[in-house]
């Protein structure tokens, strides 16, 4: 079973992380900052195995990671994993991002990081591979996408318009303006 | 009242002069108005993006967070407001700031909210949330499986989706437990990205609620049937877990009813995928599905694996998946691995084991890494269970001890320990002493520990033994774990006398190397040992490897050197002060040298360095007669090593062992030599009892070798008997007072003299101020009501200087007493304070007995569990004063009796001898005596053992000689009425 995958740059910065085991936050980013320093300082033409992360899990468990460009990816596996194949998983992960994004960089997971989450849970589920079919995860994240347009374009907007509307509370925001106090300002012209 | 009027505002320029100004208040007029305006306008947050630029755009970490502060609190002022608008772009942000680090839980509820909304992009980023923020809090999960059950009905399949995958991501148990029945509902939906979904859902539900797997049982038949690879592969998931779950579970799928066998139905579907020719939605850079493949792999092994049938059924296509599978890409060896996995955890045919033997021979020289590392790690499983395919590849292994590639380094390592026999031991050692040399600190540590047990094992001499023992010492330098030390301290002890002077010189070559001392302690541990313990033959022994020998000046100095230098550890300078004081009464001209710089210790900052400086400095002093006793080699320690850590484990020994170990090394954790001594003969024989005959063993102050020694441990048992809180109670304590006593004379003390008055009772305060002293002589210990070892340690070296004090003979002695063990064995004191055994010896002086009955009860409650059970005890002889009992006790063998005089009179019995008879069916042994000198008060006692061939009654005859006055006497006696059977 996957117990959390990361993704984080070469300086360390997370860039994705998605836990499958309950971590509470301090935990999660020490987890984090371990990996990145185990990860880090390995060469890239060593193999792409790594055990020895303490927090996470022990001796049963390992990092298997690879290194794109600026981008680490980092899945922690338990023993029931097959190595090798976690490593044809994170090159289907990172095939999809690749067609989502079309040639994804490091920007993209920046600034769609809810988005990579979407497409990673369409992969991979509670950390067991759900799908590895390229098309078949486009498809459905592009099916998704559409139904979030169409709620965020015209057809939604009178909704949006009522809600707004509803929400505005007019007299207690007219009872809210400050104007200051002009007798107060004309009392103080001086000629 | 005036406040644009400037005082004085005729010295001020016109255009500063506010005073007539309009136009500056008409423009904070103006201003006013605009701020009024923007309120009461839809005040829009900060988009997503133009955070996430704002972030990047900080320079420094403070920045940044001031940033993140700043939206944070923003965040939380819209929560509060029930802002629903903007509640989506708000937890987006917030999610962004988690992924950052920063603290974002205090999003959950709101999180809750947005999947309660009904507009799908909110359900998504609200259920996106609840994965990421939601903690295992009860309240927050009942509130979500609500959300939940709702969207799980939903008609949209992606809000099913959505809430299926959040509930694979946090189900906890009671979640699982109200969902399971919506999960397996939507199992059976026809909507394939549902019910893939349903499955995994299934899966983690099982993980966290086994109990919950029946329910999905039904649902798992149709799975494997599918033609969607996403179904298949998640079915196959399912039913994995479950096979792994139970065992009954397994048996059901491999008997489930019908044509729908599961083996068959695997092998189908893996055929059809090897075989089935391309198609390009599952190809990935070659081969078909290989996911699909891996897992389906995986659940053949579990189905095969004990299992002739179905390994029989899988034998083929596990041929054909090993043959077909195209390698040039690592998809394909990854298939390759997990086949070969599979192959050698089924009952397979033994061809089929040759070609996965071979495929991992193969990898090994694959020049991809992952590929090496894969072979090894597959290597290692299978080293057990096919040892010879495995030593083929031998070369290659160790050729993998040299890649600068650390995980593959220490798979190849452990690799290389489990491939070592008698055969190969010495290449195998010569190449791992190599990686040794080079090996990063990490790996030193395993890797010296794993030679010394490989080499314990295997080893073809002593030499060989000695020598690797040797190296290892130096190539691991100071990450040597104790073990190593203490183990081969033991080889060295338990070596014949020529090894013994060999490997000494070779220690003290080793020693000449710059920078060995500090470097490679633990080698320096070793070697004062050696030097310390067999000085005689290093210096002035047969010489026959042709050792350069040094001048005992020398040698003398280079213990200067390192005992004065700071870098030397504590542990190894306590190692060499004992060695120095054992050197003391090996060489012939250095002594003063050695009682110099033996009494500089004395005033050294460290308590355990100056105590044991101060000790010696007394055997150079008053007591220079007890010093070469004292300090006589030790006996050879046995070994049989249970357990190659540190002390523990250990036969029927309590876990206090480790204390007795520590207490008295300052820093403790490395403990030194000496205890790992004790502490590895306590594994060994795993009898508390043998421990204090090795430390008197190793005192040599025994003067009638194996019948005292025996008397001695008996010690162990009197006092672990003595539950008697009265010791005036002659009944229950003279059997203790004999056994004690005796003790005593062991030690070469003789208190009898001064405790003669008091007769048998006395003797018990006597023996009583050893338990005194244990209930003393380690302040730390006493409330513990097991310490029992640590106490009889203490307890015997108080015992011995105790009753010196009560001599008089040395109430001058300025340190405590425990530390008599100390100077004996290494093992270093048990650190109490002197004033505790002033009171001691005073006590004993004053009323032992009662002493011992005040202060007693720890050690008497000691140890009840370990006391054998004894027979009522027989007097056989109460004549003139001279009362001799017998007190049977039943040991697991054989039954001991104790046969104990005491002789009350007022005359003093010389060269008492005591004889026994016993009929033919019993064999008797009869143990040397404590003593043969009965003065007034005094006691003697003697272990008999008798094995009995038959099931007749035991009678015994004695007969007892002694000198009185001179004269002989002889009395005969016969004893009945021994108990017949172990009571149980």
């Amino acid at each position: 079973m996957i117990k959390a995958i990361l993704v984080f740059n070469n300086h360390g910065k997370p860039r994705l992380s998605k836990f499958y085991q309950y971590f509470d936050e301090s935990l999660q980013q020490q987890i984090i900052k371990e990996t990145f320093q185990l990860v880090s300082k390995r060469d890239d033409n060593v193999c792409n195995f790594l055990e020895g992360g303490s927090l996470i899990g022990g001796s049963d468990y390992k990092l298997i990671y690879r290194h794109y460009a600026t981008l680490y990816f980092v899945f922690c596996v338990d023993s029931s994993e097959s190595e090798l194949g976690i490593l044809d998983l994170i090159q289907v992960f990172v095939e999809t991002l690749d067609k989502c994004f079309e040639n994804v960089c490091e920007l993209d997971l920046i600034f769609h990081a809810d988005a990579v989450h979407h497409i990673l849970s369409e992969l991979v589920m509670g950390g067991m591979v759900l799908q590895t079919n390229m098309n078949d995860i486009m498809a459905r994240i592009e099916e998704q996408n559409k139904i979030v347009k169409q709620e965020a374009g015209i057809s939604a907007a009178p909704a949006r318009a009522v809600s707004a509307v509803k929400s505005m509370n007019i007299p207690q925001q007219i009872k809210d303006i400050k104007l200051p106090d002009l007798p107060q300002a004309i009392k103080d012209f001086k000629f | 009242m005036y406040p644009y009027y400037e005082q004085d505002w005729s010295v001020l320029p016109p255009e500063n002069n506010r005073r007539f100004n309009p136009a500056f208040n008409m423009a904070t007029i103006r201003q006013a108005f605009t701020e009024a305006v923007e309120r009461v306008r839809m005040p829009t947050p900060t988009r997503l993006r133009d955070l996430i630029r704002q972030i990047r755009a900080a320079r420094t970490a403070a920045e940044e967070r001031a940033v993140v502060n700043k939206e944070c609190a923003y965040i939380r002022s819209t929560f509060r407001e029930e802002d629903s608008v903007w509640r989506c772009r708000n937890i987006a942000k917030l999610l962004y700031i988690h992924m950052l680090g920063y603290p974002a839980h205090f999003g959950q509820l709101e999180c809750l909210k947005l999947t309660a909304s009904t507009r799908f992009t909110d359900k998504r980023i609200g259920y996106l949330g609840a994965m990421l923020l939601l903690d295992e809090r009860q309240d927050v999960h009942l509130l979500i499986t609500n959300c939940l059950k709702n969207d799980l009905n939903s008609s949209t399949q992606f809000v099913v989706g959505l809430a299926l995958c959040t509930l694979g991501a946090i189900a906890s148990p009671e979640m699982a437990r109200d969902l399971a029945s919506e999960v397996e509902r939507l199992m059976k939906s026809p909507n394939t990205y549902i019910r893939k979904k349903a499955t995994l859902c299934a899966f983690r539900v099982i993980r966290r609620v086994p109990e919950l797997m029946e329910i999905f049982l039904p649902a798992t038949r149709s799975l494997l049937s599918e033609k969607n690879h996403g179904i298949l592969i998640t079915g196959v998931t399912l039913i994995t877990e479950m096979c792994e779950n139970s065992s009954d579970t397994l048996l059901h799928f491999k008997k489930d009813s019908g044509n729908r066998e599961i083996v068959p139905n695997l092998v189908r579907i893996l055929k059809n995928l090897i075989l089935g020719g391309y198609s390009p939605e599952h190809d990935v850079s070659g081969v078909s599905d290989p996911f699909l493949q891996v897992k389906i792999l995986r659940l053949l092994r579990i189905l095969g694996h004990n299992d002739p049938d179905a390994s029989e059924a899988m034998n083929d296509i596990l041929a054909q998946v090993a043959t077909n599978t195209e390698t040039s890409k690592n998809v394909g060896n990854t298939i390759l691995y997990e086949t070969v996995l599979s192959i050698m955890d089924i009952r397979s045919e033994g061809g089929l084991r040759v070609l996965a033997v071979n495929i991992l021979g193969r990898f090994l020289l694959n020049s991809d890494k992952n590929i090496r590392y894969v072979a090894l790690n597959t290597l290692l499983r299978t080293v057990h269970a096919d040892t010879s395919a495995v030593q083929r590849h031998r070369t290659t292994i160790l050729e993998c001890l040299k890649d600068p590639d650390v995980s593959i380094r220490r798979r190849a390592m452990e690799l290389s320990f489990a491939l070592i026999n008698a055969q190969n031991i010495r290449t195998m050692t010569k190449e791992l002493l190599l990686f040794l040399e080079k090996a990063d600190a990490e790996f030193k540590a395993q890797c010296s520990s794993g030679m010394i047990l490989a080499a314990e094992r295997y080893s073809p001499n002593t030499r060989w033994h000695l020598d690797t023992q040797l190296s290892v010492l130096i190539a691991a330098g100071n990450y040597v774990r104790d073990d190593v030390v203490s183990s081969t301290i033991q080889l060295v002890s338990s070596s014949p006398v020529p090894e013994q002077t060999y490997i000494t010189n070779r220690f003290w070559e080793s020693l000449q190397v710059s920078n060995h001392c500090e470097d490679k302690q633990p080698l320096l541990q070793v070697a004062v040992w050696a030097i310390g313990e067999y000085g005689d033959l290093f210096m002035y022994g047969a010489n026959e490897d042709e050792f350069e020998r040094p001048t005992e000046s020398d040698l003398i100095a280079v213990y200067h050197k390192f005992l004065t230098s700071a870098q030397v550890s504590t542990t190894s300078k306590q190692y060499a002060l004992v060695s120095l004081a054992k050197l003391s009464t090996r060489l012939q001209q250095c002594v003063e040298e050695i009682q110099a710089l033996i009494t500089s210790f004395g005033s050294h900052l460290n308590v355990d360095l100056q105590q044991r400086g101060v000790e010696f400095t007394q055997l150079f002093g008053h007591y220079k007669h007890l010093r070469p006793p004292l300090l006589e080699k030790m006996p050879a320690m046995q070994i049989s090593r249970i357990s190659s850590q540190n002390g523990e484990s250990g036969g029927s020994f309590d876990d206090n062992s480790p204390d007795v170990i520590e207490n008295g090394v300052e820093g403790a954790g490395n403990g030194g030599g000496g205890h790992s001594l004790i502490e590895s003969n306590m594994n060994t024989l795993g009898d508390n009892t043998n421990i204090l005959l090795d430390l008197l063993g190793s005192t040599d102050l025994s003067a009638g070798g194996g019948g005292d020694l025996v008397a001695a441990t008996d010690l162990s048992n009197s006092v672990h008997k003595k539950n008697s809180r009265n010791a005036n109670d002659g009944g229950a304590t003279s059997a203790p007072v004999s056994h004690n006593q005796d003790l005593l004379d062991l030690l070469d003390l003789d208190m009898s003299s001064t405790t003669n008055a008091a007769g048998p009772p006395t003797g018990v305060g006597g023996g009583g101020g050893g338990i005194l002293a244990l209930a003393i002589g380690d302040n730390n210990q006493t409330s513990a009501a097991s310490a029992n070892m640590n106490n009889i340690l203490g307890g015997l070296d108080l015992s011995g200087f105790g009753s010196g004090l009560v001599d008089g003979s040395a109430a001058s002695i300025p340190t405590n007493g425990n530390d008599l063990a100390s100077m004996l064995g290494g093992l270093s004191g048990v650190s109490s304070t002197s004033a505790p055994l002033a009171s001691a010896a005073a006590g004993n002086l004053i009323d032992g007995g009662n002493l011992l009955a005040d202060l007693n009860p720890t050690a008497a409650s000691n140890n009840a569990a370990l006391v054998p059970p004894r027979g009522p005890k027989l007097t056989a002889l109460d004549k003139d004063g001279l009362l001799v009992q017998l007190e049977p006790v039943w040991g697991p063998d054989c039954m001991r009796i104790y046969v104990t005089t005491t002789n009350s009179s007022d005359n003093t019995l010389d060269q008492y001898v005591l004889k026994a008879a016993v009929q033919k069916s019993f064999q008797l042994q009869l143990v040397t005596p404590s003593g043969s000198l009965l003065p007034p008060g005094g006691v003697i006692t003697q272990e008999m053992r008798v094995v009995a061939s038959s099931n007749a009654t035991l009678r015994m005859r004695l007969r007892i000689q002694y000198l009185l006055d001179g004269k002989q006497q002889v009395e005969q006696t016969e004893v009945s009425g021994f108990p017949d059977q172990v009571p149980e």
